[in-house]
This record gives structure tokens, sequence and C-alpha cells, in this order.
């Protein structure tokens, strides 16, 4: 033994040579594409398990946003008076909720991706990141059932005389824009959930937080609340902002909400920075964050 | 490429005491702040401040090194809080360590748990992908395996139930089959074999076995179980306190985590961590020597002379003292019993003599527990104080023709009196 003991560790020798610290741009992505089926499998599981034993099942994803546009139909759109005219309301708001409400689900579901999973973690090894993507990737599926939805009453509306949509061009984009809200989620609930390994404490403002974004996003009012000066150029910097009010405007006309491209460029950068963020963050703790989880 | 499965080189991993307990960053300020000013921690849990003031670390594992040579299955053994399930969390990449660096070849599937996640409401087909996509398969790897898988979990009735309808002896079977069929190079294992039934149980190791031996396999396999570990492995490495106490042959290594504890004095104090509570403890035993030895070790047959002191806190006549002999493995292999105590008075503290005879005990080493009790008329006994593993003792043997009991490994054992042949 004591002979062996004095050979040099040579790095070349081994497939896998595990060290105290990830460098801070040891990042594999190579090895997260090896584990694709795994986050198809996780895709599969999370969304089997939602619904097992439900009546309605996977229809249940209608429900919340169907709830909520009702409500905001009621109380913003009519009591209040918030929802710009020629448009039916609750096909507005149903718009912007089911976008609202994937982004918001999403983020707030990565962000307990460490504490909800410190079983799996704690037994065996593959590449933590794996899991947050296929929570994004699982929210999809129920975007898409929303999506449906949206599109059935969208069509209903359109046919009905008295409200006039114009959709144009812009909903080419469609495809940018969720995967940009995914990206968001992911980098915002990464960077949550990489702050929250050793203190619970910013867990808690998380839902807090979630509502208090919805509030300073085009969800419940249009965003040509905000008319000039420097406050609008403020509200736009929200990198939510330009993304809905892009959908709404490509599905419903431009007149009732706008889409202006150098905002939505600017929300890009602000989403790429936030995931850059999350990841390295991430990467950083995923090593020993079962030793303080 | 070389031929060596794994490489650990001056590996430590080092928890801080207490430290993590606090959980809130309030707690960790507070926590600073105290450390600073030398005060006591107010989140420190169990730790006394002393420990705390120096800022004490725990070293789970401290400067291990190792080599495993690809096919090899090697156990480790230790007592709790060797460090044996911090290496396999390491080796299995679920925590970094502290210092120092490892190096594997060939992918590692880790069971530190059997059934990693399984989810209750998918059915055992779904789980086995799960399982199977969790320790690094690839789905079309586990679709070539998945009648195989099946088939050695004995499920192919309930494969398509939800896993949560499962008893749990199920449940570990198809866990285990899934892990056992991975395409992986190197096996880690804490201690999964401990359930299932004995069949199964059987079937595992085999199958163990028969991965290293056919497919050229690496295995680590931690277990308390003495038998499997002799079984199974052609190497054993025993840990204590975090350190590397042995590396060698497998019947060495158990012996030397067996006696790990024993230190061989001819004298020995009852503390409080002897006792067993639930004892009333009218009549206490304080100490106990053996008189005509210094080392402990007898030659079979030799008599061991004691002498055990008592105080009684009751008036008593009838009392007696039996010794209970366990071997290394800490199997009980036999007891012997004592005549009536004479008189003890109230508050007294008498010292006793008796000797036993070693006659019955094959060559090895000995824990001899005390326990007194008293019988009464009808039979019944009352045990009032019992001391566990008082003396250590070693028997030798002068190998003659009539001595040899031709296994080595049934030393330690009781040797009962000789076959009569009848012509």
């Amino acid at each position: 033994m004591s002979t062996e003991e004095t050979q040099v560790f040579n790095d070349s020798d081994f497939d896998t040579v595990v060290e105290t610290k990830n460098g801070i741009l040891d990042i594999d992505v190579k090895e997260i594409w090896k584990y694709k089926d795994l986050m198809l499998l996780f895709v599969k599981r999370n969304f089997i398990s939602q619904y097992k034993q439900t009546i309605l099942g996977p229809a249940w994803a209608v429900v919340q946003p169907l709830l909520t546009t009702v409500v905001f139909t009621i109380f913003f759109g009519n009591v209040a008076g918030l929802a710009p005219g020629g448009v039916n309301s609750f096909v507005y708001y149903l718009c912007g909720n089911i976008f609202w409400q994937y982004f918001s689900s999403s983020m707030s579901m990565v962000s307990h991706t460490f504490t909800s999973n410190s079983n799996i973690f704690g037994k065996v090894y593959f590449p933590r990141l794996v899991l947050p993507i296929s929570t994004v990737m699982t929210n999809l599926i129920s975007l898409g059932i929303q999506f449906c939805f949206f599109i059935i009453a969208w069509t209903v509306f359109m046919f009905i005389p008295g409200y006039t949509m114009h959709p144009n061009w812009t909903i080419a984009l469609l495809p940018l824009v969720i995967i940009q809200l995914a990206l968001l989620a992911l980098g915002c609930g990464i960077i949550i959930s990489a702050l929250t390994t050793k203190y619970r404490d910013l867990a808690m403002l998380v839902s807090f937080g979630v509502q208090l974004w919805m509030y300073a996003s085009p969800v419940a009012y249009p965003a040509s609340l905000f008319n000039g000066g420097i406050l609008e150029k403020i509200y736009w910097c929200n990198p939510m902002c330009p993304a809905i009010e892009l959908i709404r405007s490509s599905f419903l006309g431009n007149g009732v909400a706008s889409f202006k491209p150098e905002f939505w460029g600017i929300s890009w950068i602000v989403t790429l920075i936030i995931l850059t963020i999350g990841v390295l963050l991430f990467n950083k703790v995923e090593k020993t964050f079962m030793d303080t989880v | 490429m070389s031929d060596l499965a794994l490489k650990i080189e001056h590996v430590s991993k080092q928890y801080r005491l207490g430290a993590i307990g606090g959980g809130t960053l309030k707690g960790d300020i507070q926590s600073y702040i105290a450390r600073k000013k030398g005060e006591e921690d107010p989140n420190s849990k169990i730790w006394s401040d002393a420990a705390y003031r120096k800022n004490e670390k725990f070293m789970a594992l401290d400067d291990i090194s190792l080599e495993v040579k690809k096919g090899e299955i090697v156990g480790i053994i230790g007592h709790n809080g060797a460090g044996k399930s911090t290496l396999l969390k390491l080796l299995s990449r679920v925590t970094a360590p502290t210092t120092g660096k490892i190096g594997i070849n060939g992918r590692i599937a880790s069971m530190l748990e059997v059934g990693t996640g399984f989810h209750p409401e998918l059915t055992g087909r779904e789980n086995v992908y799960m399982n199977g996509a969790i320790l690094g398969m690839t789905k079309a790897e586990i679709d070539k395996k998945f009648d195989k898988i099946v088939e050695f979990a004995e499920m192919e009735k309930f494969i398509d139930t939800p896993v949560k309808r499962y008893s749990s002896g199920m449940y570990v079977k198809l866990a285990f089959a899934v892990a056992a069929h991975l395409d992986s190079e190197i096996l880690v294992m804490d201690e999964v074999l401990a359930v299932g039934d004995m069949k199964f149980q059987d079937k595992c190791l085999g199958k163990m076995g028969d991965v290293s031996n056919q497919e050229g396999k690496t295995v680590l396999y931690v277990s308390h179980n003495m038998s499997t570990i002799k079984r199974l492995c052609n190497r054993c490495i025993v840990l204590d306190h975090g350190k590397k106490i042995f590396d060698g042959d497998v019947g060495e290594a158990i012996e030397i985590y067996s006696n790990n504890d024993t230190v061989f004095s001819n004298y020995h104090e009852f503390k409080k961590a002897d006792y067993w509570e639930h004892y009333l403890r009218s009549v206490q035993m304080l100490n106990t020597t053996i008189l005509n030895t210094d080392d402990c070790v007898f030659e079979s047959g030799q008599n061991v002379e004691c002498e055990l002191e008592l105080h009684s806190n009751i008036d008593i006549d009838n009392l007696r003292l039996r010794l209970e002999f366990s071997n290394a493995t800490d199997t009980f292999t036999g007891m012997s019993c004592s005549n009536k105590i004479s008189r003890i008075l109230k508050d007294e503290t008498k010292k006793i003599r008796f000797s036993f005879g070693t006659d019955m005990l094959s060559a090895g080493k000995y824990k001899v527990t005390y326990a007194l009790y008293y019988a009464n008329n009808l039979g019944q006994s009352t045990t009032v104080d019992l001391g566990r593993n008082a003396n250590r003792i070693c028997i030798k043997e002068t190998p003659t023709e009539d001595k040899i009991i031709g296994d080595y490994r049934m030393g330690g054992y009781t040797r009962y009196p000789d076959i009569t042949l009848l012509e």
C-alpha cells in the first residue's frame, strides 16, 4: 500500500475528479445534456403526480387562471374601470393572467428546489440544475393547456360583434416571449433557492414579493396608465412589462397594448443577466448545500 | 487509463459543531458576536461553551487516502460516527470534501438509500425509469434492462401498480433490482441489505458477488453486519474517528473493528455507561479486579480469579452472580452462575472473591458481563445490577492434537464437551 500511496495524483487518469470547490465558471453544460432523459422523467413525474386521483385531471390547470380572470374582470375591469376600452376585458385579463401565472408559479416552485428535494439531493448525484429546469418545463405543459383555453375564448370573442381585435405579425414572437419568461423564472428562482439554503428568511419574502411584482407589472391594468416621464421608463424596465405588453398587443391589437422593441431588448438583457447570476450562484452552492440546508 | 477505479487522496471533511443549527441570519450574527466577545454562543445546542469558544471543528473524515482497483469488493466498517457514511457521501458526490481530491473512473451508482426518488403516485414501471435515470442511466439503457430488473425483483404482476400500494418489502426489492442492474462501473452501498426477507437478502448478496466477479464492477460496501462483509468482500477498511486505521484482509479487519474499544486491563470500575438503567441497583457493583494476571491472557483451562467489590443498600442473603460471555463479534457464547453469596448487610461494602474456569472457551477474545440477581423460593429471579463488558479476557491455546478445531473461524466460541464416538 505504502508504495502506491506515494504515486502522484494525475487528473488525466480519471474520468471524474471531485475537488473541494467548483470554480466560478465551472458549469458543465454537456453533463446536463447527458441527463436529458432524467429531465424529461422529472417533467413527467411532476405532471402525473400533480393531477393523479383528480376527476378533472389536467383541466384543473384552467380553473385557477379562469377564476382569477373572472375576479380581475369584475373588480379591476368593471368596478375600477382599469381595462382599456375597445376590447373584451375578460379576454384582456385572461391573456395577461396565464403568462403571469406561468412566470410566478415557475419562479416560486424553482425557489424551493433545494428545500423540497433535499431527500433526493442528499442521496445521489446528478447535475442539480436538472431539477429547476424540469420544473420550468413542467409548468410549460400547464401553460399550453391554459393557452389552448385562451385561444378558444379569443376565437369566440373574435366573432362577437362589438369587440374589435387586431392580431398582428408580432404573434410570431410568442415562442421567444415564452422562452424569455421561462429563463427569467428560472433565473429568479435559482437565485432565491441558492440564497435560501442557509437562511430561510428570504423564502418568506418570495410569495409576498411575487404579489408585489404582479402589481408592478401590467397584469391587472394596462401599461398605458403610465404615460410619459421618467416613471414610464422605469416601469418599462421591469422585464415582465414589455413581455406581457408584447403578447397582448399581438393578440388584441396595437391600440390595447403597446409593443416597444427597445424595451423588449432591454428586458432580454436583464433576463440574461439574472439567469447568469442565478446559474453562477446555484453552481457555487450546489456542491455543499447538503451540509447547510 | 489506469487500472484504478477510485483514488482518494488526503481527503478530509469538516463540519462546524453546532454552528449550522442557527439557520437564520439573526442566529448567525448572534453567534458571531458571541464568539468575538468570547461569550457563550446563545445558539449552540449541544456543545458546551468551552467547545464553542475554541470554535471547534469536527473532522468527520481526517486525511483519508485510499486506492481501489477495478473489480475489487471493498468493505468499509467502523463504529457509528467513524465516517463511513461521510466517505460514501463524498464518493457519490452528494457533498464536496473540505480538502483533498477524489478521482473516479467510470460511473458511480450510489445506494445510500434504496428507492431514491421513488414517487408514491407513479407505477412501478414509471419508477424504475425514474430511479434508473436518477442513478445516471439513459432511457435506452433502462429499456434494455427492464425485463431483467422486473424478473430479479419478482414483481411481474405488480409493475403497473402505483408504488404507494406496495408493501415495504416490494418497494425495496424493486429499488435494489434497479440499482443492481445499472451499467455503472462502481457500486456504492450503505447497508441497504438490511431489508427484505432472508431469501432476497441472499439473492442480493449473490448478485453483488456476481457483478464484481463476472462483470468486473467495483463494489464499496458499508455495513455493520460482519457476516455479510465476510462473505462478500475481498478487502476491508476500518475507519475510526475519521481516520483509516486498517486496510487489508477481511478477517483481520473484523478482528480490529471488534476489539477497537478493548483495553485489556485487569481492573474495571463500573461506570454509568455500563449499566442498564432500568435495574433497581439496590446492590451496586463498584469494581472488579482479575487477580491472577496482569495482561488478561489465559491458557485455555486456566482458572480466572477475580475480586468484585459491592455496595448494598439492603440487607440481602440470597444474592447470586452470573457471568455472561460474549466473543469479539458481540455474540453471546455462554454463561456461568454462582451459588448464593453470603449475607450482605445494609450499607455494607464488601469484597467477594470468585474464580471461573475457561476450559469451555476456545481460543479468542471474550467480554464478560456481570449480572447480580436473586431468586425467591418459587424460582422467580430478579436482576438487581448489570455491568456490561466488565472484563475482557484473551484465551490462548497451545495447539496440540486434541485441541485442533479444524476451522479458524470457530475461535471465540464455547467448546462443548467432546463428541464421544460410540463403537
